[in-house]
């Protein structure tokens, strides 16, 4: 198929950007949309053209790395990550516009790479359970009821690619915080740091520059992992219950 | 049998042999003990000299960021690095199917004893007893650390840990997270190693590539990185570095690897001094989707968990292979493992399931879209899967991965059969360390994939995250502490001559990439050399087909030196410019595995010789001569490499053919 796309070019993190038009021929419908991509950026290549910035790593659904607004789109029309969404979900004559994500608190680095550490330092600032190495006791000794240990796994399925906060009018990143909070509060080993765990995530969230959530729901839609939009709903509770008792 | 191997004589053109190697850190005692006596002997650093001492470690997978962890809790001053922008994408997060522990939680007769024996049986005999019988001896632990962390294994509704087997055992010890256990488990190690970034104690560093070891005096004290923001080079200098970068198959271009996976930390050791173990161990994994055209940049593992409910079959007739498989009645399908292996049936390990579809394709009985001339898949078909539990049943279990699949193939897998064929996986080979983790240069340490150890000739499914763990979380603390205990080491000077030279020759890289201004992209070389690697060092190999792989690999490593084009600049983001770095090392590593191929005249695990079989096509090991680990030197040409062999002594495990019949 034939598809004109709209590229977003920007030499670093202080030029200005613009959306640059290619025309693409002869795109099969298995490719997947980074592997277009990369055939554009190896014709880019040989016409002498810088090719175009973008990320990527596993390609397989689970690293995270990848990530694009596409026509408007966290990660194009499929609920899936960008690596994982295919040709066959365009048609022939298409024109597409290829973005970054966009939020303050993340910042673009060059083309349609973005800097996401703002997210480390969510988690640096509580998003673990304190145990030293060799400190832990018989893995049996604790069970975990199954529906908890689902429903943690559910949550801690988030792959941290921030599409989310790219698709939320606020850029909030409430709903990989929520996921975070609900994982490792539905563990029995999670429950003595989760007062301080969740007001800590919080403060550091908002001193990133992310948004307020205002229940917009956008980001449970991006979300190519399915967190489920309770998780928000859960931070919430383990935030008023822990507000309440820090006093 | 058939052996037509060419005399040993023709082989002294490509390199030369070197004195031989020995490993003596284990304690002399009983292999049971021996661990413990280890750890006893090896001496302690006292925790108020801990925080004055500096550790490198460069990779933040699950190998990296375990040891991170651990050493930034044990009091150390820890630098990790690594090329994406989070510690959290490293490639261990695409690990499906799970990670082994001898826990016998099952009491299906498990034990250290069974796990060292299937592990060393596993990787055909070419693995060391004694790092392995440790492996087997922390595995427990690794399960109890990574359930406190919280990693939401797998339960029962009794709420107790659920298990699963795996390719090439006969007991059910492999602990899952659906099909993400990598996943979990990486998050879980990126956790604590956060948790240590806020306390000080480790300071992260993402989007930095490290493009050099600083070697002073014969011992390693530093690297140079260069962020890959900005394009700074830096000199980072230590007491002590630990690689923990990963495997190198993405020298076949087309692999199961993430993309940014590369050798250029371990061959950058390498032509520092240090030793590189066995390069010509490729395990190739059965259960990926097959190649679908020409643009593709990677392949799909599907887990191989799914050898546990699927049956693989192929047409009994080539005229067959063409047709909607579910028209094919079930007296025309061979279900060729279960025929051939009665007593492992679709569960053989991975070696023999991929040499088997192969052997099917090469018949001509292979299923799916024609690449090339070849029809390159077999069925894993859950037909019965499915009327047995129930599709809900099947759904639970393996649910991600049949999403993947339609995304991927655009067919639905819970009504046709999927197809399946083997592809590049992991790489057994690494840099040579002994039985402390420790390489041939004194400071400088391997964990993880990076390092040969632990699995032979080929690993058993569910072992590597248990190895990554092992030596991050349990084996390098120990170990470390002991060379870490002779600090206070002399400072470094940054502009010591061997830091000056070091930091001179990645600029001098750099600017060479920059400066060639030829025709072809990294890219192009790339998947050229991986063409090669695939055709002649891939699932089969012979002595005449590594000898051209070798011409060709030459020929392709002068034109790229001459013809490469890379644009932009070296100070910025510059993607091509960090492809042209990797491309350039997997050239030179690329020959070395041909050369190590060629000069291992047997086959074993992941490395098949077509001169070395049995009658019935099984692989031919040949003990009295190979059973040693093929350490290789860096002369300073990459042509002539010089071998160390290091002898493998089985004194608890008796040596046997390995049969799964
Ligand atoms: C698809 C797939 C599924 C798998 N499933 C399983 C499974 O079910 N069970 C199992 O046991 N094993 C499995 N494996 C194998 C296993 O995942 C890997 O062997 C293991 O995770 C490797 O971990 P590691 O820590 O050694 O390296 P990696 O996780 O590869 O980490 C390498 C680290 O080094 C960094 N790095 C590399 N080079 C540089 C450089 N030059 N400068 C700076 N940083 C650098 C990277 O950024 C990264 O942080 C699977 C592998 C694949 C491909
Ligand atoms: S919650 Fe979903 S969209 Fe947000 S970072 Fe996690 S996986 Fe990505
Ligand atoms: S590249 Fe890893 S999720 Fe897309």
């Amino acid at each position: 198929m034939n598809l004109t796309l709209k590229i977003w070019r920007q030499a670093g993190p202080d030029a200005s950007g613009e959306l640059v038009t290619y025309q693409m021929t002869d795109v099969s419908e298995d490719m997947s949309f980074l592997e277009m991509l990369d055939v554009l950026n190896e014709r880019l290549a040989a016409e002498g053209t810088e090719p175009i910035a973008f990320d990527s790593d596993c390609r397989e659904g689970i690293c995270g790395m990848c990530g694009l607004m596409i026509s408007g789109d966290a990660h194009g029309p499929e609920r899936t990550t960008t690596c994982q969404l295919h040709m066959r979900s365009f048609n022939d004559g298409d024109t597409i516009t290829v973005e970054p994500w966009r939020a303050d608190a993340f910042p673009v680095v060059r083309d349609l790479v973005v800097d996401r550490t703002a997210f480390d330092r969510i988690i640096q600032s509580g998003g673990f359970i304190s145990v030293n190495t060799g400190a832990a006791p018989e893995a049996h000794s604790v069970p975990v009821p199954k529906p908890d240990a689902d429903r943690a796994f559910d949550a801690a399925k988030c792959i941290g690619c921030g599409a989310c906060v790219a698709a939320c009018p606020n850029a909030s990143g409430m709903l990989f915080m929520g996921a975070k909070v609900t994982h490792l509060g539905e563990v029995p080993q999670g429950q003595p740091e989760r007062p301080a765990r969740v007001l800590a995530m919080v403060d550091q969230h908002d001193l990133e520059g992310f948004g307020g959530c205002t229940n917009i729901g956008e980001c449970a839609g991006a979300c190519p992992k399915e967190i489920p939009l309770d998780v928000i709903s859960q931070l919430n509770k383990d935030l008023r219950s822990a507000a309440f008792h820090r006093g | 049998m058939t052996d037509t191997l060419n005399d040993t004589d023709t082989l002294s053109e490509y390199f030369t042999d070197g004195t031989p190697l020995v490993d003596t850190r284990a304690p002399d005692v009983d292999i049971a003990q021996m661990w413990t006596q280890a750890q006893f002997d090896n001496a302690l650093v006292n925790p108020a000299n801990r925080r004055k001492l500096d550790v490198i470690i460069v990779g933040t997978g699950l190998a990296g960021a375990s040891a991170a962890a651990t050493m930034g809790e044990a009091g150390y001053n820890v630098k990790a690095f690594c090329y994406q922008d989070s510690a959290r994408r490293a490639h261990s997060i695409a690990a499906q199917g799970g990670i082994n522990a001898a826990k016998n939680y099952n009491d299906d007769g498990d034990s250290t004893y069974r796990l060292f024996y299937d592990t060393v049986k596993g990787g055909d005999y070419r693995s060391r007893e004694t790092n392995v019988y440790r492996l087997a001896e922390v595995s427990t632990k690794i399960i109890d650390q990574c359930v406190a962390q919280g990693v939401p294994f797998a339960r029962e509704y009794g709420g107790l840990l659920d298990n699963r087997s795996f390719g090439g055992v006969q007991v059910a010890r492999t602990f899952y997270a659906a099909g993400q256990t990598g996943q979990q488990l990486l998050i879980g190690a990126y956790q604590a190693m956060e948790r240590q970034v806020a306390a000080g104690t480790v300071q992260e560093y993402t989007r930095h590539e490290m493009l050099e070891v600083v070697v002073v005096d014969g011992v390693a004290r530093g690297i140079i990185t260069r962020d890959m923001m900005t394009g700074h080079i830096e000199t980072h200098l230590a007491d002590v570095v630990v690689l923990a970068t990963g495997g190198y198959g993405n020298v076949f271009f087309l692999s199961t690897n993430a993309m940014g996976c590369n050798v250029t930390a371990a061959w950058r050791a390498h032509r520092k001094g240090a030793y590189f173990g066995n390069p010509c161990y490729t395990q190739i994994h059965p259960t990926c989707i097959p190649v679908s055209g020409e643009h593709q940049s990677k392949l799909t593992l599907m887990s191989e968990s799914l050898r546990n409910d699927g049956r693989i079959w192929v047409p009994k007739r080539a005229e067959d292979c063409d047709k909607d498989p579910r028209q094919i009645p079930e007296e025309d399908r061979d279900y060729y493992l279960e025929r051939i292996y009665p007593a492992f049936g679709n569960l053989v390990p991975r070696d023999i399931a991929s040499r088997q579809a192969k052997n099917m394709c090469d018949e001509g009985r292979g299923v799916g879209p024609k690449v090339g001339d070849f029809r390159r898949g077999v069925y894993l078909d859950f037909a019965a899967a499915i009327e047995r539990m129930g599709r809900s049943a099947v759904e639970a279990k393996y649910g991600n991965l049949f999403d993947m699949y339609a995304r991927i193939t655009g067919e639905d897998p819970y009504q046709v059969p999927m197809r399946i064929y083997p592809a590049v996986h992991y790489t057994m080979g690494g840099l040579w360390v002994d039985y402390d983790l420790q390489t041939s240069i004194p400071g400088l340490y391997a964990v993880g994939e990076a390092n040969f150890s632990d699995h032979g000739a080929n690993r058993l499914g569910a072992s590597s995250l248990m190895q990554c763990l092992a030596d991050g979380y349990f084996v390098l603390p120990n170990t470390i502490r002991n060379y870490l205990a002779k600090g206070p080491f002399e400072k470094v000077a940054e502009d010591h001559p061997a830091v000056v030279e070091a930091e001179q020759s990645v600029r001098s890289r750099i600017d060479r990439f920059l400066s060639i201004n030829g025709e072809r992209t990294p890219d192009s070389f790339h998947r050229e050399l991986g063409n090669v690697m695939w055709e002649y060092c891939g699932m089969e190999r012979t002595d005449a087909g590594l000898r051209k792989a070798i011409d060709l690999i030459r020929g392709l490593r002068e034109e790229f030196w001459r013809n490469l084009k890379v644009l932009g600049t070296a100070d910025s983001l510059n993607q091509s410019l960090e492809k042209a770095g990797r491309v350039a090392d997997f050239l030179e590593l690329g020959e070395l595995m041909c050369i190590d191929a060629l000069h291992r005249r047997e086959s074993c695990g992941g490395h098949f010789r077509a001169e070395s079989q049995t009658e019935d096509g099984e692989a031919l090991r040949h003990d009295d001569e190979f059973a040693y680990v093929a350490a290789w030197e860096f002369t300073g040409d990459a042509d002539r490499p010089v071998l160390h062999k290091e002898d493998l002594s089985y004194k608890f495990i008796e040596l046997k053919q390995r049969s799964y019949k």
